[in-house]
């Protein structure tokens, strides 16, 4: 187990060691500057057996420390081949190879940056770790004058490199905002993995959800009954809890609605708390929905991988829906999944023309916005239902939290939901404050664990890279007394309770739906209540004593088990 | 290092045209380097576009920066997250001409806590958008030795440009700021850590060139006072594509010839440089598309139709027992077949 840092010493780290980011120039030129791979800054290898389950090239025991990476002769080649592949099938990669101007305005956007001081995690010196290879192996200036014109040779060192910093950028695309081209290093990180992924150097953590997902349906390899019966026991709290029963249909034929959300919200918490809100939810306005044990992930860990992987796994929704037969698709709080969803699923499985245009059976409002891909978002769906003044709502049931609002990177940049879940948020609680300005909405820092890199092993690195968000988080929990941060991202569930516990200790974390659930009043309920979802007891609320949620995701990690989505 | 090499470069251009003239190579210089040099560029330039554009667009990946249409009721931002043809012209009208992105520019700093601060931070900005519109208006200034007669909007152009009546000839504003411009250009580039840390020598090459450029621009039309009629002689000649080298361009001609060199070698630089950021702007997938994926479906040509799922039947036969434990519905019933395994 390797012992993560106390967040003095990651602060001393940052304020009194030279530092990039408060004007330290480093000595050496960062083409000379090798990486070292220390415990904590990198995260395992993908184990043989994972890679060759799911027919990943050069399956072997290896760590990312050892001095041979045992790669097959010609990996260069390998690397090289696929690298021009790619140029010919993204322009975005061979727009953004070719046209940054290297103006720095991305180098303090970054989260890893902030949190680390680390050069290379500057988003246009991430991108040349690759652009520098472009020069030197395909660009005739590059091939003939070297450095001179920024260009190198693809070595191990440089595989090396980017290992460890590709898998220290969680796409979060905040570098793209800020680019005058809108040069997105997300785009670059994924072309790096999947560049990484022909030679063997992937991370365990990514490869064994995909290889759990794609059999089982999720990423903790849990098989149908142990995700019904999972789901069945939150429905037994809930019973206890609120004396509302509630019987979950599963895999049923001709409902209306498929309801997918991570597997997380399933077993991890604090995620069970917000499944318990949707369920709550569907139960109040009598919804006609499935759940499916088959597409039983919202998460797709194959986006982290490559856009093969991404795609087979990511068709199990649309397959299951046409089983099923289904009208259409309602969406769980996730956020890379709704970056999947929203910009990738209808190019890549659809058309979807066995659904229908997205309707709601309680409102009729129909989701013309998701007209094609017929997926609506649970904070569309629920915002629409409290326009219209469909739910029974008491948010003083929430007086207990403060909340404030975090924006996830992929819902906010590569969908632009930002008003849904806040209109959602502000009718059913009564305290509610945002973070600074620079820090959330499009401008919103990811927690710092995203894309695949959400394991114990990584802490070190994954605390540093959150510190820009625990410190806006810190910063109302200060001046508002905030006490709750609340977000659509079964992602940021997991590890911002981790983040919250090492930076701003007394923070606790929930989706979106828990205080949705917390707040719907029923007819022939338990009230007044004892507890909240949580079972806390809000009603003589003081001190969060224990910290239900804390370690619980964290926990699940020895095993490479997806505790966290 | 690499600042180095640019500046030595610069100078190695400037020798070369001096040399050249001063061994009276005039129709190399004035005649064949030009046009090699324009053919090179609208060449390369147009080859680069077409390059770009042969690569598709797989996926639809706009940034977006404020709030998507959903809800009728929900206000829309139309220009950071447009959602129509139109809109995203608007988008994209904001990002070429005023640098919209570049314009939520921050600055970082980390203090005592640890608190992470940010400031609002246009320098930038405004550096950037003076340097691109002084060189706008500069290079249309020219269209005056470009052709005959002389466009009405370099009239203007020039009225405005020199309204203040310092020196003669008139003296042009972006004259100044454009060697103040690139000069802070240059010095952040020097000065800000992160961005000295990042500069390759493709960075301060092209900004000395323009440097020079201007500079020697700037020497000929106030100072070494070359004879403008010769000029306009040469240059007309060029577009008119009936070439000649005047003989009355003055005792100073060679100030002339390396500003013409130094013009040519930024015209055949641009198209292998990253100045085709000016084309590269108008392609970038993350700006010029609408955040309407999941409304209108986009195409994918290499979208590849056998990369099919885990299927259901094949998920059924592996866990056909235990889901029936539970009582989930099965297509096929377990009785019989044994193959529910696991
Ligand atoms: C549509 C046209 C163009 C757009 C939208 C555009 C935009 C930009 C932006 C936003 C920057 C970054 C800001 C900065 O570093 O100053 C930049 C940098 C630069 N542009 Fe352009 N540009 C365009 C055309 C051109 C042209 C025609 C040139 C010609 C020489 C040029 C030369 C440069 C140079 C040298 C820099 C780098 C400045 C530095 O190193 O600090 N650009 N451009
Ligand atoms: S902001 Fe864009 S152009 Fe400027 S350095 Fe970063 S990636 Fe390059
Ligand atoms: S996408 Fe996010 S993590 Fe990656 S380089 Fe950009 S800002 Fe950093």
């Amino acid at each position: 187990m390797v012992k993560t840092p106390k967040p003095k010493e990651l602060t001393e780290n940052l304020l009194e060691k030279p530092n990039l980011l408060r004007g330290d120039q480093p000595k050496q030129s960062w083409m000379e500057t090798p990486v070292e791979f220390k415990p904590g800054t990198y995260c395992h290898a993908a184990k043989p057996k994972v890679l060759e389950g799911l027919g990943f090239p050069n399956p072997r025991e290896w760590q990312p420390g050892d001095d041979d990476w045992q790669l097959p002769d010609g990996w260069e080649e390998t690397i090289l081949k696929g690298f021009q592949e790619r140029l010919k099938k993204f322009r975005s990669f061979k727009l953004y190879m070719d046209i940054c101007v290297r103006c720095g305005a991305c180098a303090d956007k970054c989260h890893f940056f902030l949190g680390s001081g680390d050069p290379k995690n500057m988003p246009v010196l991430r991108a040349e770790l690759v652009r520098s290879i472009y020069r030197g192996e395909f660009k005739t200036a590059g091939k003939i004058l070297g450095s001179i014109a920024g260009g190198r040779k693809m070595t191990i060192g440089v595989l090396k490199e980017w290992f460890m910093y590709f898998h220290q950028c969680t796409q979060c695309r905040r570098c793209s905002v800020f680019c005058p081209y809108g040069i997105d290093t997300a785009e670059i990180t994924m072309m790096a993995r999947e560049m990484m992924s022909l030679v063997g150097a992937n991370i365990n953590w990514i490869m064994e959800p995909v290889s759990n997902c794609n059999r089982t349906g999720n990423h903790l390899g849990l098989q149908p009954h142990a995700f019904v019966s999972s789901i069945r026991s939150l429905c037994e709290d809930i019973e206890e809890i609120t004396g509302v029963s509630i019987d979950v249909p599963f895999n049923k034929k001709g409902a209306e609605i498929l309801f997918i959300t991570p597997s997380a919200d399933a077993f991890a918490m604090p995620g069970i708390y917000t499944m318990m809100g949707y369920l709550l939810l569907f139960k109040h306005i009598g919804l006609d929905y499935t759940m499916s044990t088959y597409a039983s992930e919202g998460g797709n860990f194959g986006s982290f991988t490559n856009n093969e992987t991404m795609k087979m796994l990511n068709a199990k929704m649309y397959a299951e829906a046409k089983r099923l037969g289904v009208k259409w698709i309602l969406g769980g709080e996730c956020g890379h999944m709704w970056r999947v969803v929203h910009q990738y699923m209808d190019t890549m499985n659809g058309p979807a023309d066995f659904l229908e245009l997205p309707k709601s059976p309680i409102t009729g409002t129909v989701f013309s916005n998701a007209a094609s891909t017929k997926m609506v978002h649970i904070a569309e769906f629920t915002a629409d239902l409290i326009k219209h003044g469909k739910l029974k709502l008491d948010p003083s049931r929430n007086d207990h939290w403060h909340t404030t609002w975090h924006d996830s990177c992929n819902t906010a940049r590569g969908m632009g939901l930002l008003e849904e879940p806040r209109y959602v948020l502000q009718n059913v609680v009564n305290k509610f404050h945002e973070m600074p300005e620079n820090t959330i909405r499009e401008q919103t820092f990811c927690c710092g664990s995203g894309t695949g890199l959400n394991t114990d092993e990584f802490m070190e690195v994954r605390m540093k890279g959150g510190l820009p968000r625990a410190n806006a988080v810190k910063y109302v929990m200060e001046k508002h007394d905030v006490n709750l941060l609340s977000c659509v991202c079964a992602i940021d569930r997991a590890t911002l309770s981790s983040l919250v516990q090492y930076w701003v200790p007394g923070m606790e974390v929930s989706g979106l739906h828990e205080l949705v659930g917390n707040a719907l009043v029923f007819e022939g309920e338990k009230w007044p209540r004892a507890m909240d979802l949580r079972e806390d007891e809000p009603y003589d609320y003081e001190e969060p004593e224990e910290e239900p949620e804390a370690e619980a995701p964290a926990e699940a990690t020895e095993e490479g088990g997806e505790g966290d989505v | 290092m690499s600042m180095l090499v640019s500046l030595i470069a610069v100078f190695g251009l400037v020798a070369v045209s001096y040399m050249m003239e001063l061994v009276g190579l005039h129709t190399v210089l004035g005649i064949i380097i030009p046009y090699t040099a324009v053919l090179v560029f609208l060449g390369g330039f147009t080859y680069r576009i077409i390059d770009w554009a042969r690569s598709p667009v797989p996926f639809k990946i706009p940034t977006t920066c404020g709030q998507q249409e959903s809800l009728s009721w929900i206000k829309h931002n139309k220009l950071e997250s447009p959602s129509t043809t139109g809109q995203v012209m608007a988008r994209m009208f904001l990002e070429v001409f005023f640098f919209r992105s570049l314009f939520r520019n921050t600055k970082t700093d980390a203090t005592e806590g640890p608190r992470l601060l940010y400031t609002s931070d246009k320098f930038l900005w405004l550096g950037g958008i003076v340097f691109h519109w002084t060189f706008l208006v500069i290079v249309l200034r020219h269209f005056r030795l470009f052709v005959e007669p002389v466009p009405g909007f370099v009239h203007l152009l020039e009225s405005v440009d020199g309204f203040i009546q310092l020196t003669l000839p008139t003296f042009y504003m972006t004259d100044m700021v454009i060697v103040l411009v690139v000069t802070y250009l240059f010095i952040r580039r020097v000065v800000i850590p992160q961005v000295k840390y990042i500069s390759l020598a493709a960075d301060f090459f092209p900004l000395l060139l323009i440097l020079a450029i201007a500079l020697t621009g700037i020497l000929m039309r106030y100072i070494l006072k070359v004879n403008i009629v010769g000029v306009k002689e040469l240059v007309h000649g060029l577009f008119a594509l009936s070439p000649v080298i005047p003989d009355n361009l003055g005792s100073t001609a060679y100030i002339f010839y390396i500003h013409l060199f130094l013009v040519s070698s930024l015209l055949v630089y641009f198209p292998f440089s990253k100045l085709m950021h000016m084309g590269g702007v108008f392609m970038s997938p993350t700006r010029n598309l609408p955040n309407d994926s999941r409304k209108h479906r986009h195409i994918n040509p290499w979208n590849d139709p056998n990369i099919k799922p885990h299927s259901y039947e094949a998920y059924e036969d592996d866990f056909r027992k235990v889901m029936k434990s539970v009582g989930l519905p099965l297509e096929k019933d377990v009785d019989g077949e044994e193959e529910g395994e696991k």
